[in-house]
């Protein structure tokens, strides 16, 4: 396992390669300049011609990229071209709001999609199982940005039980150690402000949670179904195991493969998916800050937060292929 | 719009003018009030909220081009000239008073005395100009930015260099009478020196000016803090805090409004108007804009180097129906290619009619019986003269069509679109502008100039090369007399008028909502939410 794990994480030095040389790539040959961005409607042909050679945009790419991995190699990844911004400082800041708004919409997409799957698996047929898998549908085709206002209305607006949006109430003081609130809020033992930063994250947690949610609840009952039709699980039921048992002593774990590989790749999608939700959410995370950076061709910053998002995602993925071992003792890594 | 006591200084403005161009042989700008200080605070105190539409990108007045980082830098910086409360006249700040040499060439102006920074720095003559070289001067060690502005504010600027303690001169290559509104722009705020060599690179993050507010704290892509600056030299903000906040969708701003989490916020939504004003607790803003809207005609291209296509495609396009069906109504159709608020405009060129039939006519006599096929290019991105883009591009197509103009609708995203426009790829294109600092060449020489139909780099994408128009565009910008500016632009309208490069569409409105609580507030003719005069009744 460690030297598997070693080579893994190897592994990860070529994928990064390739995510800057194809994140370069694409950024540089899209049209659009960034010069013009800048300057905007203002551009004089001087400002224009200044700026080119002030971001060093004249070189040739290929050395425009040798220079950016020499830095990169070195932990410098370049400087914002909108507002001179260190690009790692830019990261630091805003990762940790993304991490915090995926990692509780994938326990909420987990928990209750893991549970609405087995208990409609473990009923097949039933009431609960048609209108869970048809909720799950509608889950799944919501369009983001409706949902997130609907949310909003209802509890923030109408019913005013959470704010509508931001992250914590500018009148709430908190001490940025981690950068993510939560975890802030109970190492210096701020409690009002941990109350705040749970409160702003349910909604968009929630929203960000509904189609993940959707898609593991359908994954967890197919797959369930599918063991609990396998002859051990028969032997089980044949020894005379209660039904609850037999679900979650024998048929449960092997289930779960398929869907821990579902909620690896969706870790990637809502790191994407982020974007909507931040937005409706004036939510200050990475989402917004590429979809920005995109528009502006501010291509220190994209190639960035795209490395930094390849990475994520790649570590994600390397954890459930470790979690299967642990899942099914029959897989083995070497 | 006016102000009734820039009308009451006027006279006195005036005479002291005559006795100083009298006394100096020189044209000055006399010590007077502003047009700020006659706004008092009705009461002191509490917090104001202003929400707009993204949080800043920067808070280093001179290296920020978006409005949102504008609306924070202003409020906590000071120009040395700045535009009055509710127009574009210019008016002392910073400088007390200033002269102009007689060949226009040599600006110098006194400043204030006793005015600090934030940081405690005194603003005195070096404090100015180190201020102003770290933009205009490339190879200043503190020249680490983009300064976008400064390449278009200071372009006429050859040298700038403190006199003594308390004075600042800028000497010019040719003479500009724009230059002092050039002045008034947000990027030539005035910053202090000790913390710009204190935090280098990372200044846009500590931003320390002479303003009404002081700067607390900022969380990007959030909100940032300010606190009232009670040794103001113009007098105290009236409320303690302001926090400004960053909401991307409009209508998650205008429900944090009704909640009454924010106080002010910008870029209503026009089928909102409705819901605001049947909110008894909510006010919405409106007033005319400083921007123009319009559809380039490349008159590079067939058929458009016929001036006959061009005037049938302005006799073709129903303008106060784009109006009511997509600027709720508060947009005024657009006649010249500046607004009205602009000194200059010329009230008497008369627009073309809407009159299908007179179009189809024009087109015959060109050669086009039955119309012709083109394609209309469009912005997805809106602006304030601009406010449903898709729609009104459709509107267009269809309005377009009536008089057999067959035009196809294309569209890129923003930066793509500007490098293609400025490549002149389109037969039409849909873009506008808003205008920087009431000035008429801001608007008629940048716009439609021939010195900027530069392919890759115009700003004039109607590509229209007029001698008589240049003529007169330089003429203006050579004397300092505005009457005398006012008739040479009047004349370039009346030219562009019947040449017709462009079809204006509408002068796009200013709008801001804002709850009943709020006192003394208007959005600027510029479109920059200043709120140290804004009070709030508890």
């Amino acid at each position: 396992m460690g030297r598997y794990l070693a080579r893994r994480l190897v592994e990860l030095v070529p994928v990064a390669f390739g995510v800057l040389l194809v994140v370069f790539a694409i950024s540089h040959l899209t049209p659009g300049d960034p010069v013009l961005i800048a300057l905007g409607e203002h551009a004089t042909p001087e400002a224009i011609d200044h700026l080119r050679a002030e971001l060093q945009l004249n070189d040739p790419l290929p050395i425009q990229f040798g220079k950016y991995l020499g830095r990169a190699l070195r932990g410098d990844l370049g400087r914002s071209i909108q507002n001179n911004e260190e690009v790692t400082e830019e990261l630091r800041n805003r990762f940790p709001a993304t991490i915090e708004l995926t990692v509780a919409a994938m326990l909420i997409a987990s928990a209750v999609g893991v549970l609405t799957g087995v208990i409609a698996a473990a009923r097949q047929n039933s009431w609960f199982d048609g209108a869970s898998m048809v909720v799950a549908l509608f889950g799944f085709s919501m369009p983001i940005f409706w949902l997130g206002i609907m949310l909003i209305l209802l509890f923030a607006w109408y019913l005013g039980w959470f704010p509508i949006s931001g992250r914590l109430d500018y009148t709430v003081e908190i001490t940025r150690v981690t950068n993510l609130y939560i975890v802030d809020a109970i190492l210096t033992r701020n409690w009002p402000a941990l109350e705040n930063a749970l409160r702003h994250l349910v909604l968009p947690a929630v929203t960000l949670a509904t189609v993940p949610l959707a898609i593991i609840a359908r994954m967890t009952r197919s797959s369930l179904l599918e063991v609990l039709r396998q002859d051990y699980v028969r032997t089980a039921r044949a020894k005379g195991l209660t039904e609850r048992r037999v679900v979650s002593r024998h048929a449960l774990k092997n289930a779960f493969i398929p869907v821990i590989t579902v909620i690896g790749l969706n870790v990637g999608a809502l790191l994407g998916g982020a974007i909507l939700t931040e937005t409706i959410f004036a939510w200050p995370g990475v989402g917004r800050l590429v979809v920005d950076a995109i528009f502006a061709r501010d291509y220190p910053l994209v190639q960035g937060v795209v490395l930094v998002i390849a990475l994520v995602f790649v570590l994600v993925n390397l954890l459930v292929d470790v979690s299967y071992a642990v899942l099914d003792p029959r897989i083995r890594y070497g | 719009m006016h102000n009734p006591l820039s009308r009451r200084l006027a006279l006195p403005v005036v005479l002291a003018l005559a006795v100083m161009l009298l006394a100096s042989g020189t044209i000055a700008g006399a010590p007077m009030r502003s047009s700020w200080d006659a706004r008092a605070c009705g009461r002191i105190g509490g917090t104001l909220v202003f929400g707009q539409a993204q949080d800043a990108v920067g808070l280093d007045p001179a290296d920020v081009e978006d409005g949102f980082s504008v609306n924070n830098t202003s409020n906590v910086f000071d120009t040395l000239v700045r535009f009055s409360a509710q127009g574009t006249q210019v008016e002392p700040s910073l400088a007390e008073s200033w002269t102009v040499s007689p060949d226009g060439l040599v600006w110098t102006f006194k400043l204030r005395r006793g005015v600090r920074f934030h940081d405690g720095t005194p603003l005195d003559a070096k404090a100015v100009e180190f201020s102003f070289l770290r933009q205009f001067d490339k190879k200043n060690p503190y020249h680490q930015g983009t300064f976008a502005y400064a390449e278009f504010t200071l372009e006429s600027v050859k040298s700038i260099q403190a006199v003594g303690t308390d004075s600042i001169r800028f000497t010019l290559k040719s003479a500009n009478a724009s230059f002092i509104a050039m002045l008034a722009m947000f990027s030539n705020a005035v910053s202090s020196p000790t913390a710009i060599r204190k935090y280098g690179k990372d200044y846009f993050k500590h931003p320390t000016g002479t303003g009404p507010f002081k700067f607390v704290e900022w969380v990007q892509k959030d909100h940032a803090t300010y606190e009232a600056n009670k040794e103001y030299w113009g007098g105290r903000p009236c409320v303690d805090r302001l926090i400004i906040r960053g909401i991307p969708d409009n209508t998650v701003r205008l429900l944090e409004m009704e909640k009454g989490s924010i106080q002010i916020m910008d870029q209503v939504n026009p089928p909102d108007y409705a819901r605001i004003r049947g909110n008894s607790a909510l006010t919405l803003f409106t007033g005319p804009g400083l921007n123009v809207g319009y559809v380039a005609m490349n008159v590079g291209k067939e058929p458009f180097n016929d001036v006959r296509i061009r005037r049938a495609l302005n006799y073709a396009v129903n303008k106060p129906a784009l109006v009511r069906a997509f600027y709720g109504g508060i947009a005024a159709p657009a006649v010249n290619p500046m607004p009205p608020t602009i000194w200059g405009y010329n009230h008497s060129v008369q627009p073309y009619e809407y009159s299908v039939a007179k179009a189809k006519q024009l087109l015959a006599e060109a050669g086009y019986p039955n119309g012709f096929s083109t394609e209309l290019y469009w912005p997805n991105r809106a602006r304030p003269y601009l406010t449903q883009p898709q729609k009104i591009a459709e509107a267009l197509q269809s309005q377009l069509a009536q008089a057999g103009i067959r035009a196809k609708l294309v569209t890129f995203e923003w930066g793509t679109y500007l490098s293609k426009t400025r490549n002149g790829e389109h037969p039409m294109a849909i873009l506008g502008w808003i205008g920087d600092n009431g000035d008429p060449d801001n608007f008629l020489y940048v716009l439609l100039d021939k010195d900027n139909t530069t392919v890759g780099k115009a700003s004039n994408i109607a590509f229209y090369k007029s001698n008589a128009v240049h003529d007169l565009l330089i003429k203006a910008q050579q004397v300092t007399d505005q009457a005398q500016r006012a008739k040479y632009y009047e004349q370039a309208q009346v030219v562009i008028h019947n040449d017709a490069p462009w079809v204006p569409l509408v002068y796009g409105a200013r709008v801001a909502a804002y709850r009943k609580q709020v006192q003394n507030f208007s959005l600027h003719p510029l479109q920059i939410f200043w709120l140290y005069r804004v009070w709030l009744n508890p």
